[in-house]
């Protein structure tokens, strides 16, 4: 295994870890937005949703197991990713001790230049967002009630401050997919004439796909559409 | 036209530097940037000041010594030209310009705004390089390349080794030098029998002095060869082909072939 750990201490295989990590985020917060469009279909649907998260997978495996092998992916993808983007980092402020009197940007774009903040939002958020809908700890004043989702979003988005730093989060999500969703195949080295022109165009719509859908939550209930 | 300049000063490495104000009258718009540099020299020694020193040799773009950061661009506001290519008639009548050496801790200050590139030298070392027999020349056509292949090598092969694509990336990355320095071998036939040898000994070097690539594409922006970062993305495959695969690299066909699809694409 010792191939492995070279290959992770390498600044070009972190970086492969982190755009395979990056798309196993992706294609989970992809699937966590498509579930949540339920909240459209009414408390029963978002409801019954959240309850087969639970069941999904049997009778073939216990009840809840898939629910937390997925749950352990997504926490040791998280932390590849955050160590990964950490490390890298660190390597390239060192590899320029001394900063430029002045500085263009030519083609670095808003996106490229703000993945690490962005990141770190993103992460703050992850964490405030798990402590409100999923364990139900009182972060703000909504009412939470265990196992009716649909009322603890819709209590919550009531509040205007939760909204707000909720559409704040997936507009840097949005960014970060911007960028993320392009590089990661540069990183990949999956580069090749026909295709290439297809790597921005999949970048640009699955992040505004994924940041429209969300942001029209907290929107629709603070509008009153979804009370 | 007249211009002020803004100049890095510094005696030498590892003392301090500071920017200092300079006056350029009388600079004809035809003059080159280095022309124009030479012009205040002079007028400097007249003075018995000590003139800016910058490193420079051709001239035409081709040798890769005259780098600095212009208004805070590698080689100035002009894509695809070195500094010495650029025109003071891309700059108007009373600008500021700020003239800066290079920054990277690679890349260490020697006077003003030379700096030692010396560190690019290690990458090609490392494996920059094909190994084959002395004797007799081979005869040339032994080996036929499809013209995209060639092509592609020369695209490679344009790099002048400036440092341009260092000095611009936000990290301090020298991947766009030492992926055009990979491919212009590794995309020929000459250059199979070490190509993945060679793409994980050049990346260690690399990596032992130089940032990591978050692909801004800075650098493609302001290498006066306008080399593609399609090149990074060809030393980020053919480096992961070599540690998934081993030594067996080598014996098996790389996952995507480029070349062969450029091959069919032209005919
Ligand atoms: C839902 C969560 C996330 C998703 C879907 C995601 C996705 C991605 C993707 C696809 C990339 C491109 C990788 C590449 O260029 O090869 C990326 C890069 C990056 N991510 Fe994330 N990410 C997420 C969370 C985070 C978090 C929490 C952080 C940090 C705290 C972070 C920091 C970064 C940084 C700094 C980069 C740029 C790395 C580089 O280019 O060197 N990301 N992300
Ligand atoms: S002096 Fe040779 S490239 Fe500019």
């Amino acid at each position: 295994m010792s191939w492995l750990t070279n290959f992770y201490r390498s600044a070009v295989g972190k970086k492969a870890v982190m755009a395979v990590t990056g798309v196993f985020l992706f294609g989970w917060i992809f699937a966590h937005m498509v579930g949540n469009l339920k909240l459209y279909l009414g408390a029963e649907h978002l409801n019954e949703y959240a309850k087969w998260l639970r069941v999904m997978g049997s009778p073939a495996m216990p009840n809840s197991s898939l629910l937390w092998l997925a749950r352990a992916a997504l926490v040791v993808a998280t932390w590849l990713h955050v160590q990964a983007a950490t490390q890298l980092t660190l390597m390239n402020r060192a590899a320029r001790p001394i900063a430029y009197g002045e500085r263009e940007y030519p083609a670095a774009t808003y996106a490229a230049r703000t993945m690490r903040w962005g990141g770190v939002i993103i992460i703050l958020f992850v964490i405030y967002h798990l402590l409100h809908l999923t364990l139900g700890v009182h972060v703000n004043p909504a009412p939470f009630i265990e196992g009716d989702p649909y009322h603890n979003v819709v209590a919550g988005f009531q509040i205007w401050w939760v909204s707000a730093f909720y559409i704040i989060a997936n507009l840097a999500l949005g960014l970060h997919l911007y960028h993320g969703l392009w590089s990661m195949f540069q990183s990949l080295g999956l580069n090749t004439p026909k295709f290439n022109a297809w790597r921005r165009n999949f970048a640009t719509a699955f992040a505004a796909i994924i940041t429209a859908a969300n942001i029209s939550f907290p929107l629709a209930v603070m509008l009153g559409f979804v009370r | 036209m007249n211009l002020t300049l803004h100049v890095w000063r510094q005696k030498a490495r590892n003392t301090t530097g500071q920017f200092v104000t300079y006056k350029a009258t009388d600079v004809s718009p035809d003059a080159s940037f280095l022309e124009m540099l030479d012009v205040v020299n002079e007028t400097l020694i007249e003075k018995g000041e000590e003139p800016i020193l910058f490193e420079h040799d051709c001239r035409e773009g081709i040798c890769g010594s005259c780098g600095m950061m212009i208004n805070g661009v590698a080689h100035g506001p002009i894509g695809g030209t070195a500094t010495c290519q650029l025109h003071m008639r891309h700059f108007k009548d009373g600008d500021n310009i700020r003239i800066e050496p290079w920054r990277a801790r690679a890349f260490p200050v020697i006077k003003d705004l030379v700096v030692d590139r010396g560190s690019l030298d290690r990458i090609i070392q490392a494996g920059g390089y094909i190994s084959v027999n002395t004797g007799n020349a081979p005869e040339a056509n032994m080996i036929l390349v499809p013209k995209a292949v060639q092509e592609l090598s020369m695209d490679a092969a344009a790099c002048i080794q400036c440092g341009a694509c260092v000095a611009q990336c936000p990290n301090g990355a020298a991947q766009l030098f030492t992926s055009a320095k990979v491919a212009h071998l590794g995309v020929l036939p000459q250059g199979q029998p070490e190509r993945y040898e060679r793409v994980v000994k050049m990346v260690e070097v690399m990596e032992e002095m130089f940032g990591s690539c978050t692909n801004y594409g800075e650098c493609e922006a302001v290498c006066p060869k306008e080399i593609s970062i399609d090149f990074i993305a060809r030393m980020n495959r053919d480096y992961l082909v070599a540690q998934f695969r081993g030594p067996r690299s080598t014996i098996l066909p790389p996952l995507f072939n480029t070349e062969e699809e450029l091959v069919t694409n032209e005919t």
